[in-house]
């Protein structure tokens, strides 16, 4: 079997300056980003043969789940882990994320994504964790549609893929969007729903979505993003009317 | 009485059910996790989580679910606290159920129920095939209305590496890594909570994370807490092949009716279900696992050949496999390019779960349950340490039921967390009264163990080392167990452990440096194995996941007890503890 070629981002610092190295690795069957990744830090050196350092990058559940492994791969934001080599162009680009600020390599800090989530108040306000009986009967179709959202693992790549998003602004990204939506839609949730709302209303907020539409087709779990926002965008509007006759 | 803050180390589903409850008593909480806690290992859990709420009407009881867990665990778990997980099971599912977890529903509207291995009844409730993502997804998101209230502080992207203890002993703090800069900090804590889950990468590879490396359970042990039960490691029967990792295909595969089958005689040869005629192919996973050895490597009726069997789903309709079996679906296809719907999917057991852990004690009342707030319940040997989630060693006994880890994680964090704050209320003196010297030589002392790595020159490379290890630890320490082996391995562990001060580090990269934490983990991990390791070499009986065919029964006379495992320089001591089996007599474990 033919090695692997890979073309990998190195940058010790996010002031440091960056530069390429390139790797092989033995092709197996199967071969995902990660594992050939395991194998470069068993045998940490360039194809030129000169000693390195392992490249720095995030894993962690290796089932396409956690979301921590996310890279850009041949330039497009996904997770090293579900990513396998067959079929990809080579030499095999490993980048960052670019729209986050870089820790090392491959590992960036996306810390602010996590920060959209509390702004957005994203969660159902229970009275306490102590048993209360069951909770409200729910309709297995929405159900359904709700689960997906809830399978957002909060990884980046519709940020990543978003023209309006980045350190340039303070535009929240459509994962906050659609976790609203999907709080808001919880029997429980919708009882706090226009609170959740006005978190999206403000600087930074609904209104700064471009409608781009590029983040429902980066989503590696297939969330329907775009509906999120335009369903969201309603629903603030119609705050928005309402907030002005109740003055 | 103290009145300083409790840290909490692990975000999985164990640390943040323990979070919630202390800050529901109002006391602040530091949170540690190597991860954003939301990417914790807890989202791997697929299948779901077991109470006993009888939506289809079949007289299921939290009592059964008590006695199938019991049976299942081979009588090795103290029963009280199995009693009181089971009982609380039904109240946890509601809970979850409020907090937003998107239950799959009856048509009714009510949380559905499917089958699981070990138990005759619906008793597991799911959320599509990623529950334990759905269940972390709900508990992440009411730490963080805490934090947004002020009484969580998260450190995320940081190591625990030991504990601080006065001169009595007691904890009063801990040492925490910045794994950005690797800057060494102390924290006061008055009670401090492991829920850092299991040591899967202790076996290399597994369906475990690669954040799943023991390593605090490891320095804890080292630092005095006795680990308990370590040689049970669970091997789950259905898992894929790969070389980064063996991703977990969820035993509600066959909750939903997959079948398991090899080809004999240019037939489907349905094993379990000829040998299981009542609980079929949802025996335990144990027993499931040992009839898969033994019909690939003594009968050699492997698929191709090979160490593999079939998975069969395919007789299903596939909006069924959509609706409930989606994720896990969807890794096949992901990684392996076949669709399950149509082609059996080839699988074969892999290291999932480890039964034993830090070793905790309890209070129970004279109906036989736990006290909530009693500070013993989860307290390890160490006082004011405390441990929860896969981290402990309770509930699970010698073999783990399907659907009860999730379980076990949400009720050790609800009556641990209480017990940290009753520990915490009882001390005259807090953390903060601790003198600084305390922290000041912990600290030091970690400082420079990290110097001495980041400055490892020599010829071993630790990923190498670390694979090695994998693979001899999968070999001879899992699913079949020889005593010969065992000496071997015991005997190789040291020699690694002494191979480990000629380690290269590889990186002297200043910021975010990963290879100087994976050598300290690397350590730790060697300390685990031989705990595992010991254990099973001197436990001359099989239970549960335990297997020696020169000993191939169960023998309560000698062996009804639990593994305590104390460190020292030479190896880990190992004492014997008696099992709390005052609520169910044990039996003969039959699943015919």
């Amino acid at each position: 079997m033919p090695n692997v070629e890979f073309r990998i981002w190195r940058q010790d610092s996010k002031d440091a300056a960056p530069f390429w190295e390139h790797f092989e690795v033995p092709f197996t069957k199967g071969l995902n980003i990660i594992s050939a990744l395991m194998k470069i830090r068993e045998n940490p050196t360039t194809k030129d043969g000169k000693k390195t350092s392992p490249p720095v990058y995030d894993a962690s559940c290796l089932e396409e789940v956690c979301g921590s492994c996310t890279m850009n791969i041949n330039g497009k934001a996904r997770q090293a882990c579900s990513t396998l080599v067959e079929g990809l162009q080579q030499p095999i680009e490993l980048e960052p994320m670019r729209k986050f600020p870089l820790h090392r390599d491959l590992s960036v800090d996306r810390s602010r994504m996590f920060d959209g989530l509390k702004n957005a108040k994203a969660w159902i306000q229970i009275d306490g964790s102590h048993d209360q009986g069951p909770g409200p009967r729910q309709n297995p179709n929405e159900q359904d549609w709700r689960y997906v959202l809830s399978t957002c693992m909060t990884c980046g790549c519709c940020l990543e893929a978003c023209p309006n998003y980045g350190p340039q602004s303070d535009w929240i990204g459509p994962q906050v969007v659609s976790q609203v939506r999907l709080m808001n839609s919880h029997p429980t949730g919708a009882m706090h729903a226009d609170a959740r709302l006005e978190t999206i209303m403000g600087e930074g907020g609904i209104t700064d979505c471009g409608m781009a539409q590029n983040c429902a087709a980066a989503c590696p779990k297939e969330i329907p993003l775009v509906e999120s926002l335009a369903d969201m965008m309603k629903a603030t509007t119609v705050k928005a009317f309402k907030d002005i006759f109740r003055r | 009485m103290a009145t300083g803050r409790v840290s909490v180390i692990g975000g999985g589903l164990a640390g943040l059910m323990t979070t919630i409850k202390i800050c529901e008593l109002g006391v602040p909480v530091d949170l540690f996790s190597f991860v954003p806690v939301k990417r914790s290992h807890s989202v791997c859990a697929q299948g779901g989580i077991n109470g006993a709420v009888n939506t289809k009407g079949e007289g299921d009881h939290p009592d059964i679910h008590f006695k199938d867990s019991c049976k299942g665990g081979d009588y090795l778990a103290d029963q009280p606290l199995v009693k009181g997980m089971c009982y609380a099971a039904p109240g946890i599912i509601y809970l979850l159920d409020r907090m937003g977890v998107p239950f799959n529903r009856t048509p009714e509207g009510l949380i559905d129920f499917r089958r699981f291995g070990g138990t005759l009844h619906h008793r597991t409730a799911f959320a599509g095939a990623t529950t334990g993502q759905q269940l972390l997804y709900a508990l992440d998101e009411q730490v963080r209305r805490f934090e947004s209230e002020g009484l969580v502080k998260k450190y995320e992207g940081w190591e625990f590496l030991g504990l601080v203890k006065d001169d009595a002993g007691i904890v009063r703090g801990h040492i925490c890594a910045n794994l950005l800069d690797l800057s060494i900090h102390a924290f006061r804590a008055d009670a401090v909570n492991l829920c850092t889950g299991g040591p899967g990468l202790v076996f290399g590879k597994s369906t475990q994370s690669m954040i799943c490396n023991g390593t605090a359970a490891g320095a804890a042990y080292q630092q005095g807490a006795i680990y308990a039960n370590g040689e049970f490691i669970q091997v789950h029967p259905t898992a894929i092949p790969a070389d980064d990792k063996l991703r977990l295909m969820s035993e509600s595969l066959r909750g939903e009716g997959g079948r398991v089958w090899v080809p004999k005689d240019g037939k489907p040869w349905y094993f379990l279900e000829e040998r299981y005629p009542k609980f079929k192919n949802l025996v335990p996973r144990d027993i499931a696992t040992r009839e898969i050895f033994q019909v690939v490597r003594e009968m050699k009726l492997g698929v191709d050949g090979k160490d593999q069997v079939y998975l069969d789903v395919s007789h299903i309709p596939e909006e069924t496999l959509r609706r409930k079996l989606e994720g896990v679906i969807e890794i096949y296809e992901k990684f392996v390019g076949d669709n399950p719907a149509k082609v059996p999917m080839r699988v074969f057991p892999a290291v999932h779960y480890s039964m034993g852990g830090l070793w905790c004690g309890y209070k129970a009342g004279a109906d036989g349950f736990p006290i909530v707030g009693a500070p013993e319940n989860h307290q390890t040997n160490v006082a004011g340490l405390f441990a929860a989630g896969e981290a402990d060693s309770q509930y699970h006994g010698a073999n783990r039921l399907g659907a009860n880890s999730l379980l076990s994680c949400i009720y050790s964090g609800m009556i641990g967390g209480p017990a940290m704050v009753s520990w915490r209320n009882s001390m005259e003196k807090g953390a903060d009264a601790a003198p600084s010297s305390l922290f000041d030589a912990e600290k030091k002392r970690w400082e420079e163990r990290f110097t001495k790595i980041k400055g490892m020159r020599g010829k071993e490379n630790p990923y190498r080392m670390w694979r090695e290890l994998g693979e001899m630890m999968t070999s001879h320490v899992t699913v079949i167990r020889n005593n010969k082996d065992l000496k071997i391995v015991t005997g190789t562990l040291d020699e690694m452990s002494r191979r480990w001060n000629d380690i290269d580090v590889l990186d002297t990269g200043s910021v975010m440096n990963q290879a100087v934490p994976f050598v300290n983990q690397l350590w730790n991990m060697l300390e685990l194995a031989k705990v595992i390791a010991h254990g099973a070499l001197a436990r001359n009986e099989s239970r549960g996941a335990h297997y020696k065919p020169e000993f191939p029964d169960r023998n309560d006379d000698q062996w009804m007890k639990a593994t305590m495992a104390s460190w020292t320089a030479n190896g880990p001591k190992l004492d014997y503890k008696a099992v709390d089996i005052s609520l169910q007599k044990p039996e003969a474990r039959k699943y015919g």
